[in-house]
């Protein structure tokens, strides 16, 4: 990225996200994908394959990671009678988004797959039809819907407003918002960075003494929003997998 | 520099998540100083209301870009 002075400075916009494909039609987000289902996959294998009685390093990391989504994710939102039937699942969710998340911030790969919202829609879809699966397990089909539509302990006349109201956002909107979250945050994020890297280069290489001294400042707001990004990717794992742990847990919950 | 009135609508729509969420971590605070030993659970819910309030500005955010 070499700008001459006499160029205008092109902010980069949603174009950004439009890479050439590498072969093919294979782009680098696919390769990514792929790379981190290799890796999640590779690391888990690697730190359980020992389980010894006295952890090793790799596997004390693992099983942090691991305890950390049993317990404190799952345990607490589904509650301690069912929660181990999803685990696995909440478990490889939560690996699968900090590792595609994370890749933002590694030099040379620098594209977090999740800012393509393609990628993130089937996962959503997926969580979706987990937690709809399992309230219609424990409840039956109408009794699933019953519960999530029908709140008890409401007047008869306020239920033909309330009825389509809990519809919309316990079944209809909860894929949107959960896709959305994860896509905005990561599209935000990595246009941010991209804004004050090629920001900065262009202050600096524009002649100018002052505005380099303010390409400099541009180039240190870039890291510290780095360290933002760091801090957000791992909520947004973190909040992706609590919130389809608390749906779950809402969907099997005893009616009171 | 160009733009449209998508990235004002933006902006103004940024107002509303940053005043509930500066709330809830305000009432994160208070609740942790009082009562350090219920400092998890509160955590967990705090994120909750900070992410359902973040939601709000994200949806903007895809929808200004797109339209």
């Amino acid at each position: 990225m070499s700008v001459t002075a006499a160029e205008e400075f092109i902010a980069p916009g949603p174009g950004l996200f439009e890479l050439p494909p590498i072969v093919w039609e294979i782009t680098k987000p696919m390769v990514l994908l792929t790379l981190s289902a290799v890796i999640v996959i590779g690391v888990m294998h690697l730190a359980s394959r020992q389980a010894a009685v006295v952890p090793g390093r790799l596997q004390f990391a693992g099983e942090q990671a691991y305890d950390f989504v049993r317990n404190s994710i799952a345990r607490d939102n589904i509650g301690a009678d069912h929660y181990m039937k999803f685990v696995p699942y909440l478990f490889g969710l939560f690996m699968f988004i900090i590792i595609n998340n994370y890749y933002g911030i590694v030099p040379l790969l620098q594209f977090p797959t999740f800012s393509r919202i393609g990628y993130i829609i089937p996962m959503a879809l997926v969580s979706w039809l987990v937690f709809i699966g399992a309230g219609m397990w424990r409840h039956g089909a109408l009794g699933y819907f019953k519960h999530a539509t029908v709140p008890s302990g409401v007047p008869p006349w306020i239920l033909v407003l309330l009825v389509p109201l809990e519809f919309l956002s316990n079944i209809v909107v909860r894929p949107f918002t959960l896709t959305l979250r994860l896509f905005g945050n990561m599209f935000a994020g990595h246009l941010l960075l991209a804004l004050f890297a090629t920001g900065g280069a262009y202050l600096l290489t524009s002649g100018n003494v002052l505005y380099a001294a303010t390409g400099v400042l541009a180039f240190v707001m870039g890291v510290l929003v780095g360290f933002l990004e760091i801090i957000v990717m791992f909520l947004q794992a973190y909040v992706f997998t609590l919130l389809s742990a608390m749906y779950i847990g809402e969907a099997i919950a005893e009616d009171h | 520099m160009d733009g449209n009135l998508n990235l004002i609508g933006l902006g103004l729509s940024a107002i509303g998540p940053g005043v509930a969420i500066g709330l809830i971590f305000a009432a994160l605070i208070s609740g942790i100083a009082r009562q350090p030993e219920a400092a998890n659970v509160l955590f967990g819910r705090a994120i909750l209301g900070f992410v359902l309030a973040e939601a709000l500005f994200i949806i903007t955010l895809a929808i200004a870009f797109v339209l």
